[in-house]
């Protein structure tokens, strides 16, 4: 053990520069966890600040404004007139979102349940090490794969017009946040006390009568948790989108329509900005948006797991 | 019974049960097709790149520079930077990620509304998009700070755009919600009778931290650290606008440099590469690489991580 | 233990050195067109003057504007010229229009897939096309099939070129998939038998360049480097570097360079055409 153990007949004079070093430390340990929040508000802050200008700087609004955002159709920022239409790019990311969800949550949540009722302990041992493969590849590789072989094998099956669309950009999508879905699910559902599944079954309940009607219920605020943070992640998504929705600002319900996400016109446009500038703003307003939609996710989400704590401890 | 919700199970007879049976296989079915899938999809992602990238992985690829047009050479700089990258951004992460661990764990009052605001913050910094990350890094670090710097040192545009040091901050905060959550979680798992002994014994909260606890809790520390260097050499979105460079004849030096990287090396392969065929062993061979590091790391962290949960059953 | 007191020496030993080496470096941004061109030019300069550094980034025209405008490059490559409100931006930060230096040429191709028979095209039908008023192929003499358009990202120097000359300033379609490089847009074109897309000359591998015609009475020109030269393809553009004052020391010995026969030889074999 240590050797600068404080033994308590010393000096009070140690004892009360070693007082002074503990309160000094236990500052500075404060301030390491000030970090987070501080980090969480200044993204807020500066985010937010540089799309203040969308909102309050005539000069601005002039060329980018809400108004502007609602009413405009198209979006081609660039040009003798600017057009910063924000219905395409909302159109694009529900579209990639949707088939994403559509995707990954029916596989995410049945493979959970498979790996937490049915599957036997060598499945599950290809199973997990599986998944976590899939959550280790980075998005940006999850991107390319969707460019170079999904998406032609996807049009080689559908054979849609456009290669690059927003099928091909919600599949990938999807087969990224299939991870997350999963983990949480599987989690939640191993959360459930074993009691619950023995009772179940004893009172003469097959296996998957036990799965569907006792343990998905009582893990349902954890799947809902697993499948809210798919969702935002889904949502701020960038890289996956940027390189296989072929990033055309169509407004339209067809899946097989290339789409332009939020983040994806972020990402292309931020490089060519003029610091200041009205693109720049708007920018940034993109952002701050998809801060928002995704921050309501989250708490959403927190707000899931604690139900599902309080619930499982209750019971 | 009804209490907890279940709904009341008739006992079988025997042509029910049959009919129950079937569905009831079918639901399995459907659930043990769906893992398949998966782990199907997961088996043609990674043999597709095994496939068309195992040849282009020699020593000379890994050890050279990217020569005519990236059609040729090796990816030495990005992985230099990417490593580059990364140390920076454990440099700065790692104290702060581990000091926010030990005093929400050891010393904040579990109910008060600064811990309330700091595991909310934690959380929601959690699921912050990587691309509003590069907007923070530019709107802030560059454009702020950076400038600011500029400023008072009186220099034209040093601080004040893309550098190696911005991006590894950027990449800091956004892998700070890890390293906290996974160093939190390790030093759980070192028994409370150690602690309390230790404080019993006289030691300081602060000796008792660094005697103790830390170095017990150093499997999860290097987890978190682990797993925050994985997610932090794959993002390419956070890098975008911080600091990653398509070209550079150099390898970085300074924390005002660009730097290549991995991530952002598939990218700009896969998107802008001058010849799409010519790059496209290339780039292959960089997915290749990139994944295997973050595998490599993955794997490490889970070992460990079982470690640690062995450690926490074995107290039962 | 993570703060290894090493470390950070290090790190502040690099935090001081820092201002010194930046001012070595010369930094070339923009133009995704210009980006091989502006590499190999880095590349070969850099062989044969030991000590220099030269980085090049692509990104596309706007970005190199306004990398240039934000401070961030020496010389931006563009494909296009600068706007004048670009310039006056500048100004503002800097106090100088700009100094613009034409470095090449090139003759933005128009591609189809090697399979497509339409052969020849006037520069007002591409309009069409690309606004997305003529959407199927057999309306320009091809097949009976959906016009699937590729273009770049709204950075590009190529994009805002296009628009400036072909669509006369009007607006694209909604529909055309942007894709962040032109190797991106030969490459989904080449993979893609209905498609159409645009880009500079040096690119056009595995697919078709089409023949343009000035106007329906004229002959198709396909871009090589003589009719680039003379003009008489309908689509040549001058590549440009642009800089905040006029060069000066280790910049102007390379801007000098590339202007010289060895840096107008180097551009032809990458696939451009020289100043003259």
């Amino acid at each position: 053990m240590s050797r600068s153990l404080a033994l308590p007949h010393s000096p009070a004079s140690v004892r009360a520069r070693q007082r002074l070093r503990e309160m000094a430390i236990e500052w500075a340990l404060r301030a390491c966890a000030f970090s987070a929040v501080a980090g969480l508000v200044l993204i807020v802050v500066f985010v937010f600040k540089e799309a203040w200008p969308i909102l309050s700087n005539p000069e601005t609004q002039k060329e980018a404004s809400l108004a502007g955002f609602v009413a405009t159709p198209l979006w081609q920022p660039v040009g003798e007139v600017p057009k910063y239409g924000l219905i395409p790019l909302l159109t694009g990311t529900v579209k990639v979102v949707l088939i994403a969800m559509l995707f990954a949550v029916p596989l995410s949540v049945l493979a959970a349940v498979y790996s937490s009722e049915f599957a036997p302990p060598r499945v599950r041992e290809v199973l997990k090490p599986a998944i976590e493969m899939l959550a280790g590849i980075p998005s940006v590789v999850m991107g390319f794969f969707a460019l170079m072989v999904l998406a032609s094998w996807l049009q080689s099956v559908t054979h849609s017009p456009m290669r690059l669309n927003a099928l091909t950009a919600g599949i990938a999508l999807g087969l990224g946040i299939i991870p997350t879905i999963f983990t949480v699910a599987e989690d939640a559902l191993r959360a459930v006390p074993r009691s619950f599944r023995e009772a179940s079954l004893g009172l003469g309940a097959s296996a998957w009568q036990t799965a569907w009607h006792v343990s998905l219920p009582a893990a349902s605020a954890g799947v809902g948790a697993g499948v809210l943070l798919g969702l935002g992640r889904a949502v701020g998504e960038t890289m996956i989108v940027l390189m296989a929705s072929g990033n055309a600002a169509i407004t339209s319900a067809d899946a097989f329509d290339s789409v332009r996400t939020l983040s994806a016109s972020i990402a292309a446009e931020l490089a060519e900005v003029v610091v200041g500038s009205p693109h720049y703003s708007t920018l940034f307003f993109l952002g701050a948006l998809l801060f928002t939609v995704t921050f309501l996710i989250n708490v959403a989400a927190g707000a899931f797991v604690e139900r599902l704590r309080k619930r499982l401890a209750g019971a | 019974m009804s209490a907890l919700g279940l709904p009341l199970v008739p006992l079988p007879e025997l042509p029910r049960a049959r009919r129950a049976d079937w569905s009831g296989s079918g639901f399995t079915l459907l659930s043990a097709i769906a893992a398949g899938l998966i782990v199907l999809m997961v088996v043609v992602i990674l043999g597709d790149v095994a496939l068309n990238g195992w040849a282009t992985v020699t020593w000379e690829f890994l050890a050279g520079a990217p020569r005519e047009g990236m059609t040729k050479g090796g990816i030495f700089p990005a992985i230099y930077g990417t490593l580059l990258l990364v140390v920076l951004m454990v440099v700065a992460l790692v104290p702060f990620g581990v000091g926010a661990a030990v005093w929400l764990h050891l010393y904040a009052r579990q109910d008060s509304w600064f811990t309330k605001s700091v595991r909310f913050a934690v959380h929601n910094l959690a699921g912050v998009p990587s691309i509003v990350f590069g907007l923070f890094g530019l709107g802030f670090f560059i454009q702020f700070i950076g400038r600011e710097m500029d400023r008072a040192m009186g220099l034209d545009v040093v601080w004040g755009q893309p550098a190696l040091l911005w991006a590894s901050l950027t990449l800091a905060l956004l892998n700070l919600p890890v390293v906290i959550v996974t160093t939190e979680e390790s030093l759980r798992t070192v028994a409370r009778d150690q602690r309390e002994a230790s404080l019993a014994l006289g030691a300081t909260r602060w000796q008792t931290v660094r005697h103790v606890l830390l170095p017990q809790a150093l499997p999860g520390i290097l987890t978190g650290a682990i797993l925050a260097v994985a997610r932090g050499a794959g993002e390419v979105a956070p890098i975008l606008f911080t600091g990653a460079a398509y070209f550079l004849p150099f390898l970085p030096k300074a924390p005002t440099d660009q730097f290549m990287e991995l991530g952002y090396h598939v990218f700009v392969l896969a998107t802008q590469s001058p010849d799409v065929d010519a790059t496209r062993p290339l780039l292959y061979g960089t997915v290749m690489v990139l994944l295997a590091l973050t595998f490599l790391l993955n794997l490490t962290a889970i070992l460990l991580r079982s470690r640690l949960r062995a450690r926490l059953l074995g107290r039962g | 233990m993570k703060r290894n007191p090493l470390i950070l020496t290090l790190i502040a030993a690099t935090l001081v050195t820092a201002p010194v080496l930046a001012g070595k470096a010369i930094t070339v941004k923009g133009s995704d067109t210009m980006v091989i061109l502006g590499q190999r030019w880095a590349e070969k300069y850099m062989n044969e003057n030991a000590g220099q550094v030269i980085m090049v980034t692509g990104g596309g025209s706007g970005t190199g504007i306004a990398a240039l405008i934000n401070g961030t490059t020496d010389v931006c490559q563009s494909s296009r010229s600068m706007k004048q409100d670009e310039k006056l931006k500048l100004r503002d930060r800097y106090q100088t229009m700009g100094i613009e230096i034409p470095v090449a040429k090139d003759g933005l191709a128009v591609y189809v897939h090697t399979a497509n028979p339409v052969k020849e095209l006037t520069v007002e039908q591409l309009g069409e096309i690309y606004m997305g008023n003529v959407t199927n192929w057999k309306q320009v003499g091809g097949p009976d099939a959906t016009i699937i358009l590729y273009g770049r990202e709204n950075s590009s120097g190529t994009y805002g070129f296009f628009k400036e000359h072909v669509l006369k300033n009007k607006d694209f379609s909604a529909r055309v998939q942007t894709l962040p490089g032109t190797a991106a847009v030969v490459n989904a074109v080449a993979k893609d038998p209905n498609g159409i897309g645009y880009g500079g000359a040096a690119y056009a591998k595995g697919v078709r360049d089409v023949g343009m015609k000035k106007d329906a009475g004229a002959a198709a020109v396909l871009p090589t480097a003589a009719t680039v030269k003379d003009g008489s393809y309908p689509l040549s553009r001058p590549l440009f570097f642009y800089l905040r004052k006029a060069p000066s020391g280790d910049t102007k010995k390379f801007v000098d360079w590339v202007l010289s026969a060895e840096g107008q030889k180097l551009a032809v074999e990458v696939g451009y055409f020289p100043l003259n």
